[in-house]
């Protein structure tokens, strides 16, 4: 898949839930008793249409659904998936847990540090295309070392396969 | 089939018996391969039969903590006038383990017509399917089933014409391992924290959104169709071990193993046939040094304490540890046992919800520890130090994460001692460049 699109921190904030994100966010709102209950599926909806969820997005979000912008800010940042700042157009997370670690994932990762140009973990490389980020468990341990670029799931990864994937994202 | 290896003929297999076989994920598909019969079966029965058909199998939830199906479905209120919920966890997050995994995109069909025969013998209309934020690929192909099913009037307002209503939502988790723990689900679902809840009240009585909730397991769902179709009697036959478990287990395979991969064994299989034989043992030159086999959060076993294993709820518990959600990651003599149980530490305090203080403290001490004597800094009171913090962190807390750090921490020091001696005294080089 391509890459998600992508703002930074100091643009102002065009609202997310107009048109067909409306729309969609709006046809959830039977399949639960709350509307509450429709915040995991709208910060995915921000995050798939920005790349990353900002402050503004967040208070945009509680507006939506009746919440106060705290609360929000208190859900986006207990779950690691969500970004709270901006992150390279492809997005790279691999897997270290002690299954993938007993199968090589350390090396794994020191060859996308290098291939990628980030150098450092959290790092967007200076093109802006690759962050990598270390993760724990994906829930692939038979098919060590899984790692994702944005939702590409990639198993059995080695160090020398690294480089011929990121050749397939631009 | 079997995926990623064909099924091994020690195998088992029902619910992977068409892992592998694209043509299985279609309704079409699912329905000629024998799909859907135990839901137009179900639908025919009364909800009280089929609990007793459950219950008569001897299924028992497979998502870690073996309690009997039959018997929670039971615990839900009956005539009460609330909205029951069913909900699905698929957060399968428990490191070495990857099952949930495969039913899911193999075969979505078999889960999602469990769900709709669970739904329907609990009294209710709703079911949410929790699927982990990272597992993208059975979240599409679980979507489109759930939409295919709607389609063909498995699902809905009317399914199979027998004017029941049975809906299934997906509801995408965000990167949580926490969140695999029933009621820190539940305030997900409701768009909070996953923090965990103090019980009582048991999500029977107020659960996802206050009302009576039953929380299963994929795996536990999946294996529901097949106990309709061949009945309970067949299911509990199927027991080589201890009579309290019955049925087949996925057990997922990882770490030094020549063919990691899932195998579906029947309760009871030996821990050595499956090690041995269906995965091919260790890699050549290595030798067997220590599995965990339910998932991360148990006892680490010897490879000496795995020969008389039977794998089944009670075998391993006499082994020293438990089958849990049967996640077991293989570790040869090559391995680090000290770095390994950092690694795992690290786990549970990244995963802390850092509620409850044990929890919080227990878990970063623990990994600060651990860090120190792989840096060659360790006090020759830190061991002492480590099994006093594990003490304080076992049984002391809102949910059993804490208690799951422990677990190998406490196992490693009492097994695997020596390797712990040997960084303290500077006998081994450090393994981490420490701050």
């Amino acid at each position: 898949m391509s890459g998600t699109t992508h703002g930074h921190a100091d643009a102002p904030h065009a609202p997310v839930f107009t048109g067909i994100v409306r729309a969609r966010l709006e046809a959830l709102f039977p399949q639960y008793p709350t509307k509450q209950a429709c915040l995991l599926p709208a910060l995915w909806m921000v995050q798939e249409d920005r790349g990353w969820i900002s402050e503004p997005a967040m208070a945009e979000v509680a507006d939506v659904l009746g919440l106060t912008p705290a609360y929000v800010k208190g859900v986006v940042t207990f779950y690691t998936m969500y970004h709270t700042h901006p992150v390279g157009r492809h997005f790279i997370q691999i897997c270290t847990t002690s299954p993938c670690n007993l199968c090589g994932a350390e090396a794994v990762m020191g060859a996308l540090l290098r291939d990628t140009g980030c150098g450092e973990l959290g790092a967007t490389s200076p093109d802006g295309r690759f962050t990598v980020a270390e993760v724990e468990c994906l829930g692939a341990c038979g098919f060590a070392t899984p790692i994702m670029i944005n939702d590409d799931f990639i198993e059995s990864v080695t160090p020398e396969r690294v480089a011929g994937i990121l050749q397939g994202y631009k | 089939m079997g995926y990623p290896h064909p099924s091994h003929p020690k195998e088992t297999p029902v619910l992977s018996k068409h892992f592998g076989d694209e043509g299985a994920r279609t309704f079409d598909g699912w329905v000629q391969r024998g799909g859907y019969a135990a839901l137009r079966k179900a639908l025919e029965m009364t909800p009280e039969a089929i609990v007793e058909e459950v219950k008569g199998s001897g299924l028992r939830g497979r998502g870690g903590a073996g309690f009997p199906t039959g018997l929670k479905w039971s615990f839900m209120p009956k005539g009460d006038g609330k909205p029951h919920y069913l909900v699905c966890n698929a957060d399968e997050s428990e490191p070495g383990t990857f099952k949930d995994r495969e039913i899911m995109r193999w075969t979505p069909h078999q889960l999602i017509e469990g769900c709709a025969i669970a739904a329907y013998a609990i009294g209710a209309e709703r079911c949410y399917v929790y699927i982990r934020g990272e597992f993208t690929e059975p979240l599409r192909v679980m979507q489109s089933a759930v939409a295919e099913a709607y389609a063909r009037g498995a699902l809905g307002a009317d399914v199979f014409g027998s004017g029941k209503r049975i809906d299934v939502v997906i509801h995408r988790g965000a990167g949580a391992y926490i969140c695999g723990e029933e009621t820190a689900m539940m305030n997900s679902i409701e768009g909070r924290r996953g923090n965990p809840r103090i019980k009582p009240p048991f999500p029977a009585q107020a659960g996802l959104f206050a009302m009576p909730t039953t929380i299963n397991n994929v795996e536990t769902l999946a294996s529901v169709p097949h106990i309709l179709n061949r009945g309970g009697a067949w299911y509990k036959g199927l027991c080589l071990g201890n009579p309290k478990s019955t049925g087949t287990k996925l057990i997922s395979v990882c770490g030094h193993v020549q063919r990691p991969g899932n195998y579906e064994i029947t309760m009871g299989t030996s821990m050595t046939e499956l090690l041995f034989d269906m995965c091919g043992g260790m890699k050549p030159g290595r030798t067997l040094k220590a599995v965990i086999p339910g998932g991360s959060s148990v006892p680490i076993m010897t490879a000496a304490e795995t020969e008389s294993c039977l794998l089944d709820y009670e075998g391993v518990v006499a082994c020293g540890s438990m089958l849990g959600s049967a996640g077991m990651i293989v570790m040869d003599d090559s391995t680090d046992m000290v770095y390994q149980i950092w690694r795992l530490a690290r786990f549970y305090a990244h995963e802390s919800c850092a509620q409850c203080t044990q929890c919080r403290e227990g878990t970063a001490w623990t990994t600060k520890i651990l860090e120190r004597i792989l840096a060659g800094k360790g006090k020759p009171s830190d061991l002492d130090l480590l099994l006093s913090l594990s003490e304080n962190m076992t049984g002391k807390t809102i949910c059993v994460l804490s208690d799951s750090c422990a677990a190998p921490i406490v196992s490693g020091i009492q097994k695997f001692r020596p390797e712990f001696d040997a960084y303290l005294s500077g006998a081994r080089q450090p393994a981490l460049a420490m701050a």
